[in-house]
């Protein structure tokens, strides 16, 4: 049975679609057919993280349409066997998705593939509701810092209420990813624990990805970081996709090895 | 420029890909050459002009595009029906 996933926040650039390409790698790896949607219409970026950019015909908007045929706007992954993107429009703005538009693709894609993620766009209109109302599952990016929390919080309420396996009576699964973890601000105080964060969303955690520049790597090559596999971020998110296919491997605080410290010289330096 | 001019030279390289990836890419946005916007019309012409002489069947038309700095590749693949399928 094919599972819809979306990636969500409320607050911008806490590391959604850098994560939706990452766990979407990762399905594709554990040999799942995986198709990772772009739902941040006007502001595309999944398909710079996914490294297709140069490779986009037709779009999600284009699909809703009837311009394109679905399969002709899905972009094979060039690494992964397992990989499809379904870009979004760059010139169009949000209010070209529409409810059916959006449920008539999603069906479709359920019909061939295992897993569907959905990155969201910050927020919580239009383009945000639309790309969780039909999800399975939601996992909600959060970082340790006051706004995004709050952010979060909002949107698993939005969550429990307003999905449409809500509506239905038949509750939307969460878990909460906490990104750009650093370890070293967190003991020294200046930044909340995954504990303190944990009480206070009360949504169980998918596991915690560290600050590590690795991001920016994968980003600037048009990889997704999960395929870094010396990383410390490209090993958390592996583990977190772990534990979304059941793996019993308990979530640890990431912690720097010796390319941390010289990650850190470099950060300090430039 | 020490011991860490060693190591600065990875994240240099991947800024240079990155730097590249959007000259490229913003080339053809400026240019208004995105491609969503004019390729539907297109494909529905060529089809519709290749229907005068065979049949098509929409679902097997696949598009491809490659861009490149200098130039991008647009790939039509129509598949014609074979005799038999004709003959129905
Ligand atoms: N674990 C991390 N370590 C370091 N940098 C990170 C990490 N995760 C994300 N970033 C950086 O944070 C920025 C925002 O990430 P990303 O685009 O994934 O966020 P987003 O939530 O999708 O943003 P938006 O709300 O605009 O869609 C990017 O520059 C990315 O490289
Ligand atoms: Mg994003």
């Amino acid at each position: 049975m094919a599972k819809v996933i979306v990636v969500t926040s409320g607050k911008g650039g806490v590391g959604k679609t850098t994560s939706a390409a990452a766990l979407s790698a990762g399905l594709a790896l554990r040999g799942f057919k995986t198709a990772v949607i772009d739902f941040d219409v006007g502001l595309r970026n999944l398909d710079l993280i996914m490294g297709c950019e140069r490779r986009v015909v037709y779009d999600f908007i284009n699909v809703i349409n009837g311009d394109a045929k679905l399969h002709q706007a899905l972009i094979k992954d060039k690494r992964l066997e397992n990989l499809f993107v379904l870009p979004t429009s760059q010139t169009r703005d949000k209010d070209a998705l529409t409810q059916d538009g959006v449920e008539r693709v999603i069906g479709e894609l359920r019909e061939e593939f295992d897993y569907i993620i959905c990155d969201s766009p910050a927020g919580i209109e239009r383009g945000a509701f639309l790309a969780m109302y039909f999800a399975d599952e939601a996992i909600v990016v959060s970082n340790p810092e006051v706004s995004s929390v709050r952010d979060a919080d909002r949107m698993i309420g939005l969550l429990t209420s307003k999905s449409r396996r809500a509506e239905q009576g038949e509750p939307i699964i969460q878990n909460l990813l906490l990104t750009r973890y650093d370890v070293e601000r967190v003991e020294k105080g200046e930044m909340l624990k995954v504990e303190d964060v944990q009480d206070i969303l009360a949504v169980p955690l998918l596991g915690i990805i560290p600050e590590c520049p690795s991001v920016l790597q994968a980003s600037n090559v048009g990889t997704p970081v999960i395929l870094d596999e010396k990383s410390l971020a490209g090993r958390a998110y592996a583990e977190a996709v772990g534990r979304l296919l059941g793996d019993d491997v308990p979530v640890t605080v990431p912690r720097g090895s010796k390319r941390g410290l010289i990650d850190r010289l470099l950060r300090r330096t430039a | 420029m020490s011991v860490l001019g060693i190591f600065s030279r990875r994240p240099k390289k991947t800024a240079e890909a990155a730097r590249e990836r959007l000259q490229i890419l913003l080339a053809h946005e400026r240019a208004g050459l995105s491609g969503a916007d004019f390729l539907p019309q297109l494909q529905r012409e060529l089809i519709e002009v290749i229907r005068k002489y065979v049949s098509v069947d929409e679902d097997r038309v696949q598009v491809k595009l490659e861009r490149e700095q200098h130039l991008s590749v647009l790939e039509v693949n129509i598949e014609l029906p074979t005799p038999s399928e004709r003959n129905n």
